[in-house]
């Protein structure tokens, strides 16, 4: 017999009387005003909200935050001007001197501040990871309470996608809380106005 | 493990002797606990959620083999390949030989208990294959060649002194150098290069998606990502009992599991994996290891439900004063002790008594596993099937001839009172377990019961 056959046989031997799945399973936020409590919510994580009217002052805005910086990447168009590092690579291991990305990216989360992004605006899934700073582009929007609410809009999470909330960070020494332990250093998210 | 077990009382005693280390220890991981209940007390909704998620683990348990088998078909139509393994050995077995197929040799690793549980490191090593553990935590204990001490915290039973020492020695950072941020930085650069050349990387995963074939990843330093992201060949392991019936599910795992372990809102990342990207391998191996056993086991299948969250070590009281590496356990505090008899009742008979049954762990679970209760019940199988040891054994037989007889009970109170009083030496001294690392009390002058018969003629 195959170790599936004998696993699956045993747990139908061994597992109990049937169980409903509860009903409720969701439930909603209510917060007062979202966009503050994602912002709330990101500052706690060492994130930089910043709100732009229009493309022209995202590119403006990028410059200025990320002036004297080599190996910029980005996957807007609109900044491909700011950019200097060409995403069109076929190893995602090139990517590995990036220094900052700018990516479009669909969500956020108020109660967690976490971002999704997903195979849908990525050419490399290794990009948020192997950047040393990264900043997500978002409608103003598109924020959503809590992880209930994301789950509704998600209905496919595509081939790969991600939440991600703030930059990487450990607290495996001592409990000390250190930014930047194997993705990005920094996080920066734009809440673009219009689209 | 080849090394002889030595017993969580005798190894606690151990861990007990530097009393300002055990403290600092105990507060740490209190410190993490507060961090628990801070957070949790930011959702009105937490204990529905808990409820919740209890519920949906308690129609897991009950439909395993069906959602398992749609979790299968699904990752095949997703391009997934999926393994079984029965045990420990198969699972060794089928990602070395996937590596041997591909003829790769060094791999990458994010956090797995359940390699941990498999002895998974030790067995390819033993075959020629380099493992490079890429949690932070992780790394540091295999470099010291030991395991983690706990499920979500592998390095916490550590000072930074340690792992100063530790680095400066396999890092070459700057000798008596202890920074954190110092620290993490030199073991960004040096696994950095790891990520970079390995070909193979292998995760745990902490939910698995019966309807969509889908699993999901939850770190903060974000290693499982860079370790699948670049590799050729990503292969993720689970026990079964990862399953969870629906997408929509993960709202409730994913809002309990970081606020839970600690304190976080959510992970940094919480990737979720349903296809390889284009020129890369992915494999689920879904390993059983004694998990279907224990679902046969009326009062300890509840065990199962087990998000590893690692909430109840850091509430136990035990656990914060003895220890993770004094359970000779993969997973150690109370719900280690929960499973590990399932696993060698001879080997852990030792830990269900490793407990003062105060039911913290209970009340913390965000999957509502009845923790203290199935310790206790495990008292009762292991004593009934002959893996108690005969000195407390002998103990409890005599502790019911006591309790068993009202006026011996009272007669007995009244002389410990005494001699407590007139010769404290018969109890402060090193024949009395009760005064190892804390003074005795002083003895009451009546009990209550004498208090009470007194008062009651006034």
């Amino acid at each position: 017999m195959s170790s599936r056959d004998k696993i699956l046989g045993q747990i139908r031997q061994n597992k109990p009387e049937a169980l409903p799945l509860p009903t409720v399973t969701t439930f909603a936020s209510d917060f007062e005003n979202t966009e503050d409590k994602f912002r709330e919510m990101l500052s706690a994580i060492y994130t930089e909200v910043i709100v732009v009217k229009n493309l022209k002052e995202l590119a403006q805005k990028a410059g200025e935050l990320y002036k004297g910086i080599v190996n910029r990447a980005t996957t807007i168009p609109a900044l491909s001007a700011w950019a200097d590092f060409s995403l069109n690579v076929s190893d995602p291991h090139e990517l590995e001197t990036v220094e900052i990305a700018i990516v479009q990216a669909e969500f956020g989360v108020a109660e967690n501040g976490a971002v999704w992004i997903s195979d849908q605006y990525l050419p490399h899934r290794v990009l948020p990871f192997i950047t040393q700073n990264l900043a997500f582009v978002i409608p103003r929007n598109a924020l959503v309470d809590n992880m209930h609410e994301a789950y509704v809009r998600l209905q496919d999470t595509l081939g790969w996608g991600c939440f991600i909330a703030g930059p990487s960070k450990t607290a495996d020494i001592e409990q000390s809380l250190v930014i930047g332990a194997h993705g990005a250093r920094s996080m920066v998210i734009f809440l673009l106005e219009d689209e | 493990m080849s090394k002889t077990v030595i017993e969580h009382a005798e190894a606690s005693e151990v861990f007990n002797r530097d009393e300002p280390y055990v403290n600092w220890h105990d507060e740490t991981l209190w410190f993490v606990r507060q961090k628990r209940d801070k957070s949790s007390k930011q959702l009105p909704e937490w204990e529905q959620l808990r409820e919740a998620a209890s519920g949906i683990k308690n129609y897991v348990l009950s439909h395993l083999d069906e959602l398992l088998i749609s979790f299968e078909q699904k990752a095949k139509e997703n391009g997934v390949q999926v393994h079984w393994a029965s045990n420990a050995a198969e699972h060794n077995e089928i990602v070395l030989g996937l590596l041997k197929r591909h003829k790769i040799e060094k791999m990458v690793k994010s956090k797995s208990m359940l390699t941990e549980e498999c002895h998974m490191n030790e067995f390819l090593t033993k075959n020629g294959i380099e493992v490079i553990d890429t949690d932070l935590g992780e790394r540091i204990v295999q470099l010291r060649n030991e395991p983690p001490s706990h499920i979500v915290l592998p390095a916490i039973h550590l000072k930074k002194k340690d792992i100063g020492d530790l680095f400066h020695q396999h890092l070459g950072t700057d000798a008596g150098a202890t920074d954190p941020q110092y620290l993490t930085e030199a073991a960004r650069q040096h696994l950095r290069d790891k990520f970079l050349t390995r070909r193979a990387a292998l995760t745990g995963v902490n939910f698995a998606i019966a309807e969509t074939g889908g699993f999901v990843v939850s770190t903060n330093e974000g290693n499982a990502d860079m370790g699948a992201h670049l590799a050729d060949i990503h292969i993720a392991c689970m026990g079964f009992e990862k399953i969870i019936p629906k997408q929509e599910h993960l709202g409730v795992f994913l809002r309990l599991l970081a606020r839970s372990a600690t304190g976080q809102p959510i992970t940094t990342y919480s990737s979720h994996f349903k296809k390889p990207r284009e020129g890369q391998e992915m494999h689920i191996v879904i390993v059983d290891n004694g998990r279907s056993t224990q679902l046969g086991r009326k009062d300890f299948r509840n065990s199962l439900k087990c998000i590893r969250c690692g909430a109840c070590m850091n509430t136990c009281p035990v656990y914060r004063r003895s220890g993770g590496h004094s359970y000779h356990n993969a997973v150690a505090g109370p719900i280690g002790s929960i499973l590990a008899p399932n696993l060698d009742m001879t080997k852990n008979a030792d830990l269900p008594f490793a407990s003062t049954l105060c039911g913290s762990c209970s009340n913390v679970c965000p999957v509502k596993i009845d923790i203290h209760d199935q310790l206790y019940k495990w008292r009762q199988v292991l004593a009934k099937e002959g893996h108690v040891p005969k000195s407390k054994e002998i103990g409890i037989r005599a502790m019911s001839t006591v309790l068993g007889a009202p006026r011996f009970y009272q007669w007995s109170g009244r002389l410990g009172r005494t001699v407590m009083r007139a010769m404290p030496f018969m109890v402060n001294n090193s024949l009395n377990p009760w005064y190892k690392q804390r003074d005795m009390p002083e003895p009451p002058k009546e009990s209550f019961r004498d208090w009470y018969v007194r008062n009651r003629k006034n």
